[in-house]
């Protein structure tokens, strides 16, 4: 993607947005960028603890709106990984305060002064202000959706209202996949959600239970794991960063029923 | 499974439908009261009949267009 700020969406809640802003700052860094992730999701903070960096936490984003500190105060370096920065929502103060204009301010800020290259905005759920601020300063937008009848409305909805900003080169995230469910045609595919939403997939994520237990741990699946979601979480990376990754057949792999089902010529 | 539809065909179904409405800014109660309305009307000229008359939404391509289609006899 040329966006350098880039907005992750879904509309709808507990899709995996914060889950996937963590893991894909996480495995950009990983491949040599310097990330900013930043929560905009005032009073309901949740980036820090999917991070695991809760306890670092000083100052917020509507400090630094606001002068009472600095960006770099701000900035939460996270010890893993080189060139991971964490800038936190504010869990207690008013969302009034967070102003689009100074938020695409202080973004650009960060692109242009603070040398970074990339700044994964997460966005609150909804349609609302929140979503509406999250989306001011980018160029470029995630939008995360689960294979699921209302998840994929609300991706519609969203999807309109980046384009009504002019927010133009778009993506999906297709999260939590089941491939077993798919494949007996109980779950929409990949190709059913693209044809539906009009939009290219840049990410597949495969359900997988190693994304629940890093959350608990608190630290990005990518940093540790070789589980599906981390693999497929920074193919993405690599995608968002130009590299041609193809998408990986998830249904491989899947034990021995679908070995001999492919034996015997099925797929 | 053979024996009942996908679930995810009758997914894909709905979810068209429902999309067709939200892009339009439609209720799709709208469209009954609609039909309604125009079966009393064309009652006024044609002996036309509630049964098969259809009325429905469309993207083609860009556009929205409204489909209606009305037995006469």
């Amino acid at each position: 993607m040329k966006a350098r700020a880039i907005v992750v969406t879904s509309g709808k809640g507990g899709v995996g947005k914060t889950t996937t802003t963590a893991n894909l700052g996480a495995a950009l860094a990983k491949l040599g960028e310097k990330v900013a992730v930043v929560d905009v999701d005032v009073g309901l903070r949740n980036l820090d603890v999917v991070m695991g960096l809760e306890g670092r936490v000083v100052f917020d984003l509507i400090d630094v709106l606001e002068g009472r500190a600095k960006v770099r105060q701000a900035l939460i370096r996270d010890k893993r990984v080189e060139n991971l920065f964490l800038l936190p929502a504010s869990q207690t103060k008013d969302k009034e305060a967070l102003d689009p204009a100074r938020f695409r301010e202080l973004v650009r800020y960060l692109l242009t002064e603070e040398g970074f290259d990339r700044v994964l905005i997460d966005s609150p759920a909804g349609i609302e202000k929140g979503f509406q601020t999250a989306a001011t300063p980018a160029e470029g937008a995630l939008v995360v959706v689960n294979p699921e009848v209302s998840s994929v409305r609300d991706a519609d909805r969203i999807i309109g209202l980046l384009e009504a900003r002019e927010i133009r080169e778009n993506f999906l995230i297709i999260n939590r996949l089941r491939p077993k469910m798919v494949a007996r045609g109980d779950m929409l595919s990949v190709e059913d959600v693209v044809e539906i939403l009009g939009l290219k997939p840049i990410g597949i994520i495969p359900e997988d239970e190693q994304v629940l237990i890093s959350t608990n741990q608190g630290e990005p699946l990518v940093l540790k794991g070789t589980s599906p979601a981390a693999l497929a979480y920074m193919d993405t990376a690599r995608r968002l960063r130009g590299e041609e990754v193809p998408f990986r057949n998830l249904e491989e792999a899947q034990g021995l029923l679908s070995v001999i089902r492919r034996l015997f010529g099925g797929r | 499974m053979w024996w009942r539809k996908r679930s995810k065909e009758k997914a894909k179904e709905r979810l068209k439908l429902v999309l067709a409405y939200d892009r339009a800014k439609l209720s799709p109660g709208l469209v009954e009261s609609l039909k309604r309305d125009l079966l009393e009307v064309l009652r006024r000229y044609f002996p036309a009949q509630e049964e098969g008359l259809s009325v429905a939404f469309e993207e083609r391509g860009e556009k929205m267009v409204l489909i209606a289609d009305i037995p006469l006899r």
